[in-house]
């Protein structure tokens, strides 16, 4: 190497890396350690307090509009707040929860361990975008306390240009929070591809990394089509340039098509990874090589490439022309191929399986059967004459509750307790995580299948007030997201509780084949102690070694026993 | 660009240490095998960021292709009020810093450190220029008042305006006096004709500013990047075997370049299909 000895890049990572054969947790200690940490573990964990209290606020603001739904008339607050509890629960589910939540945090911590990798390619980058996350998310809440936007998640103009409300801010919150999903895609591809330890061949890699590169194309092509939407649209706002107001020769059909060009890619964004999950946990819990592994992540691919050419389905009734309407409708039914083959292969998997029902299952289960009815439901609104009659009602709004929570936050949950385990390294209690699943479970069907029913009966969504014959169905939905809201405070309990009681979990306590579990828990600062060498697929039970399998709960055990031995001695 | 040969993902030889012990050239983060994995990440991760931004001109891109469609008569008689000159010449000064650019890459590469420096000075100097060029640009529109919704047919610097009056070579014409009543412009373009803008012509102007605005906001972004990556050479942090910062400013800058290379003939040199 030539004479180059001033240290540039990381050539002080030396210094802020400790002992790479430290656990990651305490290798070092302190709020400073976390808030400058480059390693992609600890940023996954701080992405993932985060989510989660987005989740919790968007949760807030959808208990608050139920309760306010639950009888007619005014119940709790007038029709201007209301509206702005919805667009503001609807915001901060899209942009500040679920879109970052399995990539940014599940996805931060898993994917350069699950390729053997000691961190992502560019952890400063990383890092960077976690603070942009912030800085959107506190943009985007500040509109809160300025006059909480009430247009509605999307921002339609006109309302969105007319509104007295802090538009401005919001988007300019959802902007910023794009860039923070833009740096996290550039960096998850760039890490599949360069990243991989040898053994890591594309046919080996974990299905739950196909689903994040998948995420990550989608995030890095459709993201920048929401930016410039956004600019335009404070443009808009602040210049008045007009490109959506007929008044100035401008169509607001276009800022729907612009909106949808990105966000409806961004709602594969959204379930993608929640699929990515899914097969993680069927092949465990069925103790089988996951069928049609190929299959399922070309199917990625293609929801990936099939996510950009709907768009338009989202403006059968704004006014386009027979043939284009004909055309997205056609392409909408194409998305039901690579959804069909992952549930068919999920389904193929667990047969003759030897399944576990440990909790994690359980939440995959609820996804197929879940994802299923929001899959096919969509399809009722992908067909023309359908959709116009259900369009804008409470059947869009069940179906995509079904998919976004029924798949995606249903499988992060099964993902968080999966993985809990190997990232805080105590188990939580499997008793508590059923009972919450139970509830979460019961709570979500009441919540949104009485919104079906609503809904195919002709009841518009957003609105304040309805008719007396929606009101069993209104009271029904509110019981149930009740429900819902236990289920979901049970399973939080769980998981914190494993922090403080919970047993010291072991390298595998799953016994899962796959590679992220090879490692220790929780894993060292460089992942592996050293870089590994596959020479079988993270699916292949019958190539994996006992030892591999071992779910280590005797030495658990055997410790625990030492330990209250010498206890009662003492 | 770089004599790299490694398959991508060739990581480290099965077996070799990992540890922070043995030497590893200090350009080397510690969560990369070799140089060339670090330099193959980098530059991949430049060329998705460049998808990125490509992307995100798409959207005005396609915005300008849907109102030209719709009204290409309106393209046609704007266009003629964008200076041809002033565009033809940020082109070629681009073009130009394009070249030292690529140059300054070839000189980091042979490590020629001071001629890398001179060549990275000469593209962030075309930088400026062309910035210069784009304030005379903007500042004569802004006068005439050729501004996009509802600022057009109000020009910033000439206070209160009569029916009729001549502002510059722009003349307001207004079908009617009620507030609000769409404006058309009566003004003398760049070859001397006598032309009548309609008030949808707000739209063209209004992508002309969109447009250009954002892509100056890249070309100071660009600025401020080789402004970086000259420092650092100045400081010898770059060598035969590490230029990667070099590279990618100079990638990021061609983007740059190659935005407006789009830019100038869809504003400046439109016409009309006959």
């Amino acid at each position: 190497m030539a004479a180059v000895d001033i240290p540039i890049a990381g050539g002080h990572a030396d210094d802020a890396h400790g002992d790479p054969h430290a656990n990651y947790l305490t290798a070092k200690r302190g709020i400073g350690s976390w808030l400058v940490t480059l390693d992609h573990k600890r940023i996954g964990l701080m992405y993932l307090a985060a989510v989660s209290i987005a989740f919790f606020a968007g949760g807030v603001f959808a208990l608050l509009l139920r309760l306010e739904l639950f009888s007619r008339g005014r119940t709790i607050v007038d029709a201007e707040t209301y509206n702005r509890f919805f667009t503001l629960h609807g915001a901060i589910m899209v942009f500040l929860f679920i879109i970052p939540s399995i990539p940014a945090a599940l996805g931060n911590f898993f994917l350069p361990i699950m390729i053997g990798a000691k961190d992502v390619a560019f952890p400063r980058l990383n890092l960077f975008s976690y603070y942009i996350y912030l800085a959107g998310a506190t943009i985007a809440l500040t509109s809160i306390v300025m006059g909480a936007v009430d247009t509605g998640w999307t921002f339609y103009t006109p309302y969105s240009v007319q509104t007295a409300n802090s538009v401005i801010s919001m988007t300019f919150g959802a902007f910023v929070l794009g860039f923070s999903s833009i740096l996290t895609g550039l960096n998850f591809i760039v890490t599949v591809h360069t990243m991989r330890a040898p053994g890591i061949t594309w046919g080996r890699m974990p299905l739950f990394v196909w689903g994040m590169y998948a995420t990550a194309l989608i995030q890095v092509l459709a993201t920048p089509v929401l930016a410039i939407t956004l600019l335009l649209l404070i443009c808009e706002r602040f210049f008045g340039i007009g490109f959506f107001d007929p008044k100035l020769g401008g169509d607001p059909v276009l800022f729907q098509h612009f909106f949808w060009f990105y966000s409806h890619p961004a709602v594969y964004i959204m379930i993608v990874p929640g699929m990515a999950i899914n097969s993680e946990l069927i092949a465990t819990f069925s103790r089988r090589a996951i069928f049609g592994q190929f299959a399922i992540a070309m199917s990625s691919l293609g929801l990936a490439i099939l996510g950009f050419l709907v768009w338009g389905h989202h403006l059968f009734v704004a006014g386009m022309s027979e043939f284009a309407t004909m055309l997205f409708s056609a392409l909408t039914f194409l998305v039901a191929i690579p959804s069909g083959v992952k549930v068919f292969n999920w389904t193929a998997t667990i047969y003759k399986g030897s399944i576990v029902w440990a909790s994690p299952m359980l939440y995959a289960m609820a996804f197929i059967f879940l994802f299923t009815i929001g899959g096919l439901t969509g399809l009722f609104l992908g067909t023309l004459s359908v959709d116009v009659h259900l369009t804008d009602t409470y059947f869009v709004v069940a179906h995509f509750h079904y998919v976004m929570m029924g798949g995606t936050v249903i499988a992060f949950l099964g993902g968080l307790l999966y993985w809990w385990p190997k990232m805080t390294g105590k188990m939580h209690d499997e008793f508590k995580a059923k009972i919450g699943f139970v509830f979460v479970f019961i709570g979500f069907n009441v919540t949104f299948m009485s919104q079906f029913i609503m809904g195919s009966r002709g009841m518009p969504r957003r609105y304040y007030d309805y008719l007396p014959q929606f009101e069993p169905f209104h009271k029904a939905s509110t019981i149930g997201s009740w429900i819902l809201a236990v289920g979901l405070f049970i399973t939080a309990y769980t998981l914190l509780e494993a922090l403080w009681k919970g047993r010291k979990a072991p390298r595998n306590p799953w016994g899962s084949a796959g590679y992220e579990w090879m490692t220790d828990t929780p894993p060292c600062l460089a992942n592996f102690h050293e870089t590994p060498i596959l020479t079988r697929g993270p699916y292949d039970y019958h190539l994996a070694t006992p030892e591999e399998l071992a779910t280590g709960w005797d030495e658990i055990e055997a410790e625990e026993k030492a330990a209250k031995t010498a206890e009662k001695k003492g | 660009m770089a004599n790299v040969s490694e398959p991508v993902h060739a990581g480290a030889a099965p077996g070799a240490d990992h540890g922070h012990d043995h030497a590893h050239p200090s350009f080397l983060q510690h969560h990369f095998d070799t140089p060339a994995q670090q330099f193959n990440a980098s530059k991949l991760g430049m060329w998705v960021f460049i998808v990125t931004e490509i992307l995100m001109f798409g959207g005005l891109f396609c915005a300008y292709a849907i109102w030209r469609a719709l009204d290409p008569d309106v393209f046609d008689q704007a266009h003629h009020f964008l200076d041809k000159i002033m565009g033809a010449s940020n082109t070629i000064v681009l073009l130009f810093s394009s070249l030292t650019a690529a140059l300054a890459v070839r000189s980091a590469q042979l490590g020629k450190k001071n001629q890398t420096s001179a060549y990275l000075i000469v593209t962030i100097l075309c930088a400026c220029a062309f910035l210069v060029i784009k304030f005379f640009e903007y500042r004569h529109k802004i006068e005439l008042g050729l501004l996009p919704g509802h600022c057009f047919g109000h020009p910033w610097f000439s206070g209160s305006i009569q029916k009729g009056e001549t502002i510059g070579t722009c003349l307001r014409v207004h079908a009617d006096q009620a507030p609000g009543n769409p404006t058309w412009l009566k003004a003398i373009d760049q070859s001397g004709h006598v032309q009548l803008l309609p008030p949808r012509a707000n739209m063209f102007f209004g992508l002309y500013f969109v447009m250009t605005g954002l892509h100056g906001l890249h070309v100071i972004i660009g600025m401020s990047v080789l402004a970086w990556v000259l420092v650092k050479n100045i400081r010898g942090q770059f060598s035969p075997e590490y230029f990667t910062p070099v590279d990618l400013g100079a990638l990021y800058w061609h983007l740059v370049d190659l935005v407006w290379i789009y830019l100038f003939p869809l504003l400046y040199l439109v016409g009309k299909p006959e």
